[in-house]
């Protein structure tokens, strides 16, 4: 027989939702700006294996000579990315889904198991509840990183009114060099995260818009979450 | 067939299946809704027309609202104790960056210039550089932000803003909003809010590296103002003017803040 099984809060499914067409906007709203010096490469014992970013890539995006356009995208959209991180933020601490979310003792462990899983490597993956190990670590990272972005940003918008931030980050050039390598992180985590979902199928796609999941409970062979998971 | 022409209608509880589909229904139909919604807004701002020409042009007009309005809202956190961070002399670049000649076509005469300043009654006062080299020198070494995204350590040295406003007078102009300021060719100006012009960082400078500016770096009189962006930063002043409507500034006629503060 079938059964609902509620998997994802509304604020949680809003929050995700209003936050990706939004950090889609910095993002490329951001590439606008960088344009304007765009100095930092990719190297190893002094040798370049890449520039951000290819001339080639810059003309297919329609990115040079648009500073001031990024800047005023940028400078709006910066408005709702931290009220809706804070949102969220606000929402999983008080609602207790801090607890499903903030990785434990054992989930560096465990993420290691559960990558080898994933590749195929390992047969069994670590018994979990609603997120594995990986998963936590993963979805507590973006958040640090989301807090990195406002207060790296912040470092830069205003790096005299906020010198105590700009000092925090090591600096005015560091700050700079710090927002776009979290911005880096951001698209290796959209590509990690959308092949998960692909791989995951469709019912945990769902999830995440219904917030539920249907689950048949024909006996099948479950591993059981040992005791401390609880 | 159907014999009583009001049938009683029985709510039977939803079955499992009715229940995944109606609220399956219900949060995609909501999805796709919003979806749409978010679609429709972003058009909408990506289509709206550029502001009309006034001080500012070249920004769209819900963008240039909104950069007015996060002005409004982090000039709250603008003070005289906040200063830019200074380093050692050491620091400084030897070879300063030069990004713009802008307004430097016509190289000005350096005998025969002088400071505009004109008051708002009309009184116009023409200040000699050496009049403005026997106020108290002030140097600063502090990193310069452009609004490209480089910055670069740089020395410079010249008369303090507020104890140039203070020298001549110029109290009672310093009370006005504005302050704007021109090179001697027209070609380039800026406006500045008048607190980040009375900023104790704010300098004008006729020294660069302990040498008189070169005129790459606005010879004979620029304005250093650690508190803006470079674009705000004008090379070579021609003329100084006070005022409550805000002086046209040349990059926020092409879309940028009209402020750029940092």
């Amino acid at each position: 027989m079938k059964t609902i099984k509620e998997k994802h809060s509304l604020a949680m499914r809003w929050c995700h939702w209003v936050n990706f067409p939004i950090l889609t906007i910095m993002i490329w709203s951001g590439m606008l700006i960088y344009w304007g010096n765009d100095t930092y490469t990719f190297g190893l014992f002094g040798h370049t294996f890449f520039r951000f970013f290819p001339k080639w890539f810059n003309d297919a995006l329609n990115i040079p000579g648009r500073l001031a356009e990024g800047m005023a995208f940028h400078f709006l959209f910066m408005w709702f990315f931290t009220i809706n991180g804070v949102v969220y933020i606000l929402y999983t601490v008080f609602s207790g889904e801090w607890r499903e979310l903030v990785p434990k003792r054992n989930s560096f462990k465990e993420a290691w198991q559960v990558l080898l899983h994933d590749l195929h490597i390992r047969k069994i993956a670590p018994p979990q509840n609603k997120y594995n190990a990986a998963q936590r670590i993963a979805y507590t990272a973006i958040i640090v990183m989301g807090i990195g972005s406002v207060i790296t940003g912040l470092a830069i918008y205003k790096p005299v009114q906020f010198n105590t931030l700009t000092w925090l980050c090591g600096g005015y050039h560091a700050a700079r060099i710090e927002h776009f390598v979290l911005t880096i992180g951001y698209v290796f985590f959209f590509i990690v995260h959308v092949v998960q979902v692909v791989l995951a199928g469709w019912r945990n796609f769902q999830s995440v818009i219904t917030g539920f999941e249907v689950v048949n409970d024909k006996p099948q062979p479950v591993i059981k979450p040992t005791a401390d998971e609880k | 067939m159907k014999s009583n022409p009001k049938p009683k209608k029985v709510k039977k509880p939803l079955t499992i299946e009715q229940k995944i589909n109606r609220r399956t229904f219900i949060s995609f139909g909501t999805f796709a809704v919003l979806s749409g919604a978010a679609y429709g807004g972003w058009n909408w701002l990506k289509n709206s027309p550029k502001e009309m020409r006034t001080v500012t042009a070249g920004a769209k007009v819900p963008l240039r609202r909104a950069l007015n309005k996060t002005e409004l809202f982090f000039r709250n956190f603008f003070s005289n104790n906040n200063l830019v961070k200074t380093y050692p002399k050491e620091r400084a670049a030897k070879v300063v960056r030069y990004n713009s000649g802008i307004g430097l076509q016509t190289e000005p005469d350096i005998e025969s210039w002088r400071l505009q300043v004109k008051k708002q009654s009309g009184e116009v006062l023409n200040i000699t550089l050496d009049e403005l080299k026997s106020l108290p020198k002030t140097e600063i070494v502090f990193d310069f932000k452009c609004v490209e995204g480089w910055d670069q350590i740089s020395h410079w040295g010249g008369v303090k803003f507020s104890d140039f406003i203070h020298h001549f007078k110029l109290d009672d102009q310093a009370k006005l909003d504005y302050v704007g300021l021109v090179t001697p060719d027209k070609k380039y100006y800026v406006g500045l809010d008048m607190p980040s012009a009375m900023h104790p960082q704010t300098l004008l400078a006729y020294e660069m590296n302990d040498r008189p500016l070169t005129p790459k770096h606005g010879q004979p009189l620029r304005l250093i103002i650690p508190v803006k962006y470079g674009i705000k930063n004008l090379k070579c002043i021609g003329a100084m003017s006070f005022s409550n409507q805000r002086p046209p500034d040349y990059w926020a006629e092409q879309g940028y803040d009209y402020y750029s503060g940092l």
